[in-house]
């Protein structure tokens, strides 16, 4: 069913630099990274020259390099930290300005950082993207990458570019260059089809892994990027399945005569934590990815559900209601230390622990589902969304960014938005169709 | 059941209208009368639902679902009164094997809905068995809040969604 995923995009020597330019550490972009920047950097992303136009499977070369340039643009701008420089005041970049550009030009457009950069067909049936970050009121290069990639991966070397970018002059962790699982959604809320899809971050790449027969639901990403957890409803028995990327082909996780659901991979992606529904009492269970007897975690008669490891694998956070209402809970990941973290008003659910460790994004309840994170030991909450139904949420690679599913009110389709820890820079992510349970995969290798 | 809104009674209505329209439209499917014999308590004629079909259980029983509170699993008089019906049904009807969907409205995250449906399925589940239905004739199936009946964003809307089906296979 599925085309092989693995695809490789590797930093290549460096044959067009002069010679190595000292890289001063200065210049990070002025703000407060947990309060937001008030003052996006102006940037410039010039299309890209060619040494010689040359058509490809993806396209002729020079083509090629403005559109990587405008994924480029488009990711940076997306992000919230940058405010590129209007396309049409952008002045043409020749082979020579690669690695010398005119300062005094970019100044004049108002540009403060300018990223520029060649694509060539090499003789090896493969595509390099040179990727290169001045500083224009320093007048010096901050950093250089280069890209080898299959001509069809060519948005991947533009990704890579942009998150060199981005980490560079935020601080903050790449994102970019990373997919996203969701549920697809079509047709009126009474008859609704359901299919899994995979998407670039910026929505390009789409494809859907299953063909709608059977309701599919929350979908999750391994760490490792090879494999995905979902849950399906194929033959009436609501089951989580593991599915393989490489291969297309997908197994059982656990063979019972009960519904198990809400699964999540451990951080290593050797475990996946489950909840597991017997007789109406709903109980969390961990059991290895390659199958064997699980191991319950959880035994109140409550519904505990929604774990998610700490990302070094030691802890898990999970939602249950017995207290009485939905509240957010951790314990070691034996089951054992179970402690409430969450005692805001209303109650608190699908709790996902940030891949950098230090937050805890939830779904609050309460008037309303708002998308919120809070500290692991339930400090420091913070609600970053007002709408009528914001759910599920999950976290970029980098640990700064929260996708989740915004559903208005009455028959109408849910859709992914995107917004940073701040609580800014909210945002809709493009879909075919409706979308709901997002799920983030790594950065690509 | 709480309160029965218009909205449910029209539902219940319309959907036993569509099944016995739809036995009326299938004669073909109605075994061949009996020759010579009076049957006189199976109450079998060929305007009424065919015994043992979901028809027949809707008609006999008054309803195939039962609905609930906010968050709640707890069944009330007026559930155990429908579902003492639809038991002495199942047990008259020993050869049928029903599944139990529940259901939830849009106001519980999916996983945790997906959950709470599950535990009202077994709410009903384990009334009909402790009125004598053989669990083994019982599958429960929880859909969350994926598949409502009623469409809307309203209290109205979410007291149809928040139910229990007793699902007698069609034919």
């Amino acid at each position: 069913m599925l085309s092989s995923m693995p695809i490789f995009v590797r930093r290549i020597a460096w044959f067009l630099m002069a010679a190595l330019i000292a890289i001063p550490a200065q210049a990070q972009i002025e703000g407060d990274v947990v309060g937001g920047i008030s003052n996006p950097s102006s940037i410039a992303v010039p299309d890209m020259p060619t040494p010689s136009a040359v058509d490809t499977p993806a396209g002729n070369t020079a083509d090629l390099g403005r559109q990587i340039a405008q994924v480029i643009e488009a990711d940076l701008r997306n992000s919230g930290f940058f405010n590129p420089v209007p396309r049409n005041r952008l002045r043409r970049v020749t082979m020579d300005q690669v690695t010398a550009p005119d300062y005094a030009a970019w100044n004049q457009v108002g540009a403060q950082h300018l990223v520029q950069g060649y694509v060539q067909a090499g003789s090896n049936g493969r595509l390099t993207v040179g990727c290169y970050l001045y500083d224009v009121f320093a007048q010096s290069s901050l950093d250089r990458a280069g890209y080898e990639v299959d001509y069809a991966d060519w948005r991947r070397a533009a990704h890579r570019c942009a998150d060199m970018v981005y980490a560079r002059l935020t601080g903050e962790g790449a994102y970019f260059d990373s997919r996203i699982v969701y549920v697809a959604e079509s047709g009126p809320k009474n008859n609704r089809t359901r299919r899994i899809a995979v998407m670039d971050t910026d929505g390009a790449n789409h494809r859907f892994l299953t063909n709608g027969q059977s309701i599919v639901l929350t979908p999750r990403y391994a760490p490792d990027g090879r494999t995905i957890t979902y849950m399906s409803y194929v033959n009436d028995e609501p089951r989580v399945y593991l599915f393989d990327l490489s291969t297309g082909r997908q197994r059982l996780l656990v063979d019972a005569p009960y519904m198990t659901f809400a699964a999540r991979y451990s951080p290593d992606s050797r475990y996946v934590v489950f909840s597991m529904a017997v007789n109406g009492n709903t109980d969390i269970y961990r059991v290895p990815v390659t199958g064997g007897r699980p191991e319950r975690l959880t035994n109140t008669p409550g519904i505990d559900t929604g774990g998610s490891y700490s990302p070094d694998g030691s802890r898990i956070v999970f939602e249950s209601d017995r207290s009485g209402g939905q509240q957010l809970y951790v314990m070691n990941a034996d089951g054992s230390n179970q402690r409430r973290i969450s005692f805001g008003g209303g109650q608190y659910a699908t709790p996902e622990w940030s891949p950098r460790g230090n937050l805890i994004a939830f779904t609050r309840l309460g008037g309303g589902f708002r998308i919120g994170v809070m500290r692991p030991d339930g400090s420091g909450e913070r609600i970053l969304t007002n709408s009528w139904q914001d759910e599920g949420p999950s976290w970029a690679p980098n640990g700064r960014v929260i996708h989740f599913f915004r559903t208005p009110r009455g028959d109408s389709m849910p859709a992914l938005y995107s917004v940073d820890i701040t609580g800014r820079q909210e945002r809709r992510l493009p879909t075919p169709v409706g979308a709901s349970d997002p799920s983030w995969s790594p950065l690509q290798d | 059941m709480k309160t029965l809104s218009p909205a449910m009674i029209m539902l219940v209505s319309a959907s036993a209208l569509a099944l016995s329209a739809c036995s009326r439209n299938a004669p073909e499917d109605l075994p061949p009368p009996p020759v010579g014999t009076t049957d006189a308590d199976s109450g079998f004629d060929n305007s009424g639902p065919m015994p043992g079909s979901r028809a027949d259980f809707i008609a006999q029983a008054g309803s195939d679902t039962i609905y609930f509170e906010t968050d709640s699993y707890d069944l009330d008089p007026e559930d155990r009164a429908l579902l003492d019906a639809q038991a002495r049904w199942l047990v008259a009807n020993p050869g049928v094997r029903v599944t139990i969907e529940g259901h939830c409205d849009e106001r519980g995250t999916r996983e945790y809905n997906l959950a709470l449906g599950e535990r009202r399925a077994n709410s009903a589940k384990n009334y009909l068995a402790a009125r004598g239905v053989d669990a083994g004739r019982m599958t429960v199936i929880s859909y969350g809040k994926e598949q409502p009946v009623a469409l809307g964003s309203n209290a109205q809307a979410w007291a149809q969604n928040r139910r229990a089906v007793t699902v007698v296979p069609v034919g």
